[in-house]
This record gives C-alpha cells, sequence and structure tokens, in this order.
C-alpha cells in the first residue's frame, strides 16, 4: 500500500541489448546529452560556491569583481563579526522556535484532519475537502488578511502571527489524505471488534503504519517555515521578534538598495562580504540536513500526484 | 435537521446538499442510503472531533478574509470597523481601473507571469526527458540531487544571491568583461529586470520541477516502446509519439496550476528583487497592492486590487481547467 518511489529505470530498461545497435545519432545525442546535463549540474552550484568563496575572502577582492570559484585573500573575520551580533543569534533562535513550534501546530491540524477526510463513509466528507481545496484557487487576499490578523485578531509582534494563519498547507493535507486513503476499512473494523475507538485506531495503529508519510510532512512544514520571512516580515517590527530571514533580508535590502541614499559602490561592497557569511550561516543547517531529507521529500511530491 | 446542527456546531447545515456522487466511480452499496446528520454523529463523533479545529482554522483564516474583502466596497478607516464603516459602492474600482500606474504594473504582471510560464513550464519536461535518456543511474541520482537543490532555499537567500550575481563585480558582469565588455548595473536598468527574473525562477524551480515527470515517464507502458521499436521508430519517434503523449496528463495538471498562480507572479521574490530605478518593469501588481496596502495603509484601495487579481486567477484556472478537459480530458478534477 505504500507508494513505490524508486524509480524503475526506463532508460534501462529501454536500451535492453537488443539486437538493434545505437545509431550514430543516438550516440551523438548522449555525449550532447550528457555534457549539457553536466552544464546544468554547474549553473545550479555556481551560485553557492560563489557564495562561499564570496564568504572567506576579503572585501577588496569582492569589490575589484575577482572572486568567482575560489576564495581570494583569505579571511575568516568576517565570520568573528557576523557571529558577535547578539541579534543575530536572538534571530536564529526565533528560527528555530517557529520552526518548530510551527511545524508541530501544522501537524497537529493535518494529520487528524486528513484521516478524517480519508474515511470514505463520512458525512460531509465532500464538504470538508471542498473546504479545503477552494482555498487552493481563491483567498482572500493581503489585505484582509492583514486586517484580520493584526487588528482583530491583535497579533502583531507575536508568534502566532507567523505560525497560525499558513498552518495548514493543503497541498500537504492532500498528500497525507490519499496516503491514509490507502488504508484497508477492514483494519478499523478488525481493530473495532478488538475493543479499539476511532482514536484508539488511530493513535496505536494508522500512526505507527505512517512514520514515512509524517517525517515526510513534517519535513515540509518544517523546511518552508526554516525558509519563510514575509509574514514575519508583515507582521513583527520588533527586531529582537525576527527569524534570521527577516535579519538577512534587512541586511540585504540596506546594502544593496541603491535609493537608499549614499549609492556608492562601498555600501554594497562592504555588505558583500558580511552578506555572503550571514547567507551561508543561514543557508548552513538546510544544506547540511539536504543530502539526507531530500528523498523524503521526493516521495511527498509523488504520494501527492498518485491523486489529485 | 436543524436541531441535530444545533446539538454539535461543528457540522455546518447544509445536511440538503444532494447526495454526494461518489468519489472517482467506486461503486457504493446503495444499503447504506441517506444517513442523517444525527446518525452519522452518533456514530462517528469521535471523527468528527479530527475535523472541528482544521476547519475552524479554514473559516477564521481563509473564509473570514474573504468575507473581509467587502472592505473594497466599503470605506475602510483605521480604528473604525474592520468590515469598514459606509459602502462606497465601485468607487475603489474606479480609482485603479482610472489609475494609469494600476495598468503599468498590470502589464508587467501579465508580462513576466507569461514569460515565466513560456519558459518555466516546458523546460523540467525537456530535463526529465534528458534525464530519463541517461543509462548511469548513479551519474542520474547525482544530477537530480543537484537541480533539486535550489528548491530548499529560502526566497531571501535565492534574492540575495541573484543581487550578487547581478552586481557590478558580480559573477555576471565579470564574464561579460572577460569578453570586453562594460560592466552593466543590471538592478538599475528596468530593462534587464525581466530576464533576471526570469532566469532566476528557471534556476530555482527547474530540478524539481522534473519530480512529477519523472514518475510518471516511469508509469509509460514499456510494451509500447517495444512495439514502437519493432515497427523501426527511433529515439526521437519514440519520445514524441510514446514518452510525450504517455505523460500528457501530468503536463495538463501542471500546467493548469501554472496558469492559475499566473497572476501571483512570485510575490515574495519580486519584493526582495525590485527597487524604485526598476519599478517600470519590475512593479507587478501583488507588489503595488503590498506598497499603496500595507505602507501606505490605503487598506480599501489595496483590497479592490486584490479581489481583482484574485478573481482573475480564479477565472483563469476555472477556464484552463474546462478547456483542458475538453481538448485532451485531464483535468484536476
Amino acid at each position: 500500500m505504500v507508494i513505490e518511489t524508486s524509480t524503475p529505470d526506463l532508460a534501462a530498461v529501454r536500451s535492453e541489448p537488443t539486437t538493434v545497435k545505437d545509431t550514430a545519432g543516438y550516440r551523438t545525442f548522449r555525449v550532447v546529452n550528457l555534457v549539457a546535463l553536466l552544464i546544468v549540474c554547474a549553473v545550479t552550484l555556481y551560485p553557492f560556491l560563489n557564495l562561499v568563496a564570496k564568504a572567506f575572502s576579503s572585501e577588496g577582492y569582492i569589490s575589484a569583481g575577482e572572486v568567482n570559484l575560489l576564495p581570494r585573500g583569505f579571511n575568516v573575520e568576517t565570520f568573528g563579526v557576523v557571529m558577535g551580533d547578539a541579534m543575530f543569534w536572538i534571530n536564529y533562535k526565533n528560527t528555530v522556535v517557529y520552526t518548530v513550534v510551527g511545524t508541530f501546530i501544522s501537524m497537529a491540524l493535518t494529520t487528524p484532519y486528513a484521516y478524517a477526510l480519508s474515511r470514505r463513509h463520512l458525512k460531509g466528507r465532500n464538504l470538508f475537502i471542498g473546504i479545503a481545496v477552494f482555498t487552493m484557487f481563491f483567498s482572500g487576499g493581503l489585505i484582509p488578511n492583514y486586517i484580520l490578523v493584526a487588528d482583530v485578531l491583535n497579533m502583531r509582534n507575536s508568534m502566532w502571527a507567523i505560525v497560525l494563519p499558513g498552518a495548514i498547507s493543503v497541498f500537504n493535507l492532500l498528500v497525507m489524505k490519499s496516503f491514509f486513503e490507502n488504508f484497508p476499512a477492514e483494519l478499523e473494523e478488525a481493530a473495532a471488534i478488538d475493543g479499539l475507538t476511532t482514536y484508539g485506531v488511530f493513535g496505536r495503529i494508522v500512526l505507527p503504519l505512517s512514520k514515512a508519510v509524517l517525517a515526510t510532512m513534517t519535513l515540509f512544514y518544517a523546511v518552508s517555515m526554516w525558509n519563510s520571512w514575509f509574514s514575519a516580515f508583515l507582521y513583527l517590527d520588533q527586531k529582537e521578534l525576527f527569524p534570521v530571514t527577516v535579519y538577512l533580508r534587512n541586511l540585504i535590502a540596506a546594502a544593496s538598495n541603491p535609493a537608499a541614499g549614499i549609492s556608492g559602490a562601498d555600501t554594497v561592497q562592504i555588505g558583500a562580504n558580511i552578506q555572503s557569511v550571514t547567507m551561508l550561516l543561514t543557508v548552513l543547517p538546510i544544506i547540511c540536513f539536504y543530502p539526507f531529507i531530500q528523498r523524503y521529500f521526493v516521495s511527498g511530491v509523488m504520494l501527492g500526484s498518485v491523486k489529485g | 435537521m436543524a436541531q441535530g446542527a444545533g446539538t454539535v456546531a461543528t457540522v455546518p447545515p447544509i445536511d440538503d446538499a444532494p447526495p454526494a456522487p461518489p468519489p472517482r466511480g467506486e461503486p457504493r452499496p446503495a444499503r447504506r442510503g441517506r444517513v442523517t446528520w444525527r446518525q452519522a454523529l452518533r456514530k462517528d463523533w469521535r471523527l468528527y472531533s479530527f475535523v472541528v479545529l482544521p476547519v475552524l482554522f479554514f473559516l477564521i483564516f481563509k473564509y473570514v478574509p474573504m468575507i473581509g474583502n467587502v472592505i473594497a466596497f466599503r470605506r475602510f478607516r483605521p480604528g473604525g470597523s474592520p468590515l469598514g464603516d459606509e459602502w462606497v459602492g465601485f468607487y475603489y474600482f474606479d480609482m485603479f481601473i482610472h489609475n494609469q500606474q494600476f495598468w503599468q504594473v498590470f502589464g508587467n504582471t501579465v508580462a513576466l507571469g507569461l514569460l515565466t510560464l513560456v519558459v518555466c513550464f516546458p523546460l523540467p519536461i525537456v530535463l526529465a526527458l534528458m534525464l530519463n535518456e541517461l543509462r548511469s543511474r548513479r551519474f542520474k541520482k547525482i544530477v537530480q540531487t543537484i537541480s533539486y537543490l535550489p528548491h530548499f532555499m529560502s526566497i531571501v537567500i535565492v534574492a540575495g544571491l541573484v543581487l550578487q550575481l547581478t552586481a557590478v563585480n558580480g559573477t555576471v558582469n565579470q564574464i561579460i568583461e572577460a569578453f570586453g565588455g562594460d560592466a552593466v548595473a543590471f538592478m538599475q536598468q528596468p530593462g534587464w529586470f525581466r530576464s533576471i527574473y526570469v532566469s532566476s525562477e528557471v534556476w530555482q524551480t527547474v530540478g524539481w520541477g522534473t519530480i512529477l515527470y519523472l514518475a510518471a515517464l516511469t508509469t509509460v507502458d514499456d510494451q509500447l516502446y517495444e512495439a514502437a521499436r519493432i515497427d523501426g521508430a527511433n529515439r526521437w519517434q519514440q519520445t514524441w509519439h510514446i514518452t510525450l503523449p504517455g505523460i500528457r496528463p501530468t503536463m495538463m495538471v501542471l500546467l493548469i496550476l501554472n496558469i492559475g498562480s499566473f497572476m501571483a507572479v512570485g510575490f515574495e521574490k519580486v519584493l526582495l528583487l525590485q527597487n524604485p530605478l526598476i519599478y517600470s518593469t519590475a512593479d507587478v501588481i501583488s507588489t503595488y497592492l503590498y506598497r499603496v496596502g500595507i505602507q501606505s495603509a490605503q487598506f480599501s484601495y489595496g483590497a479592490a486590487i486584490g479581489l481583482f487579481e484574485a478573481l482573475i486567477g480564479l477565472v483563469l484556472v476555472l477556464s484552463a481547467n474546462y478547456a483542458s478537459r475538453r481538448l485532451v480530458g485531464a483535468s484536476l478534477w
């Protein structure tokens, strides 16, 4: 019932050593293809490598436009400067707190809802699905949301403005729902005979059997929370509440806005090294975890594609 | 039924809705007949308890703002009623329809949206087909892993990288200078914004966009390829006549979704990348709305624009879905 995500290699199947040999044209194509994909990889990675190089370079070389792949004028002092900024750590800690709390709330809301929606006999099921799906295609818009959160619910400068308004992602909800739908109804019936209620089935049977999808969804929520900045930018105006993304955004905006008064090259350049270090420190956790979490994401997306 | 609904407040009283069609055509035993809400609640109250908080969430954070859009037709005063103080009809709509600047940002939105759609929709298909031709599974894995990476970056990071690469001393200008050209202040010239934005979208989304296509590619029946080979079809013909039709439903669904988000063109990224010098191309409806609505606190005017934008988005997705269902039989619902 778990969707097999390891993809059988189609190319391998198609290129079984049949009697037909590859034509010269196809052989050329394969070389071109290989080179093109290598270029894709290089282009994808370059901005990161450039970022690392700039983070370890001296400002002089950066502003002279001489830093690309390798650091010039090796310099680690900026790391000390950035890490010595108390606000950076306060904001970093905020990001961690928002991510943990936000992910927890999101999962606590999404999982039971998805399970209820997956039970086909539930009266009103289509209505409950419709309530969620409609919001994918029509939303109240920025201003009414702002008035609601900032004025009506009075969540300005509070963590709740960051973690609550986007707590349920409909995409994640549908992915989980289609996963739960694969649990056979007999399972519930059998469990009911053994005296388990819906809560018991959910807590003792369904959840333990869904660890993979739960992990995937947790990661989905956590990464998007870690990366989010706009709601914090919108609803928070006390520096000590900012997540690190807003810290970074303000740094970049201050350094690179040509309209911000002193548009001398200096402002931009002095920023470049500090910016690079801050950006590097912000993406570091994601980069470190990335190789391990990537496959969960891929399986999550494919799970979602199984059904609309 | 009214009393039944009254006992548990969470269930909206809509039981006169027509009997829901069985989802996805599963045969449904007729014996169940019509269960009343009262019976359903008595039997499944634990299940209904699971939906209470999420439904409240949707009502408060998604549907209340939809109702809040009435301020587009009412005069909103900060400190006054959150739903506005008095009716003004289409006053605010008139205001933006007769505003030159609005039509400029509207044009920018359409241009940027179309460009993004035209470039960013087909590229993942191409990349997926290229990956699919690789024989080394390990190399394929490596390319995939690398190309997915930008998807995991915060928009703030992406914008920061873009600004660095396009800076006067950034890599792009280093290349231009290496070829003997003069450095270009990309982010201060309106003419460059669209190319830069779309390139960054490509960088960020193309790899990740291949996942669904790669999954769809594995579902294409191998026998078709075999039959085609026997008929003498070369690889290109196999791709054109078998692979592409095989992944067409996926393509259509993604196209519809892309069209649906067309008007919302990467609001956060545009906001982070733009600066007043390049507003003439870089300002889109959503960022304009943010500036006049939130920063200048013209809530009613902003809400009118937002409502207009959301309605266009809804119409676009509905018509794309309809067209797709009629033309190729693939649709979201």
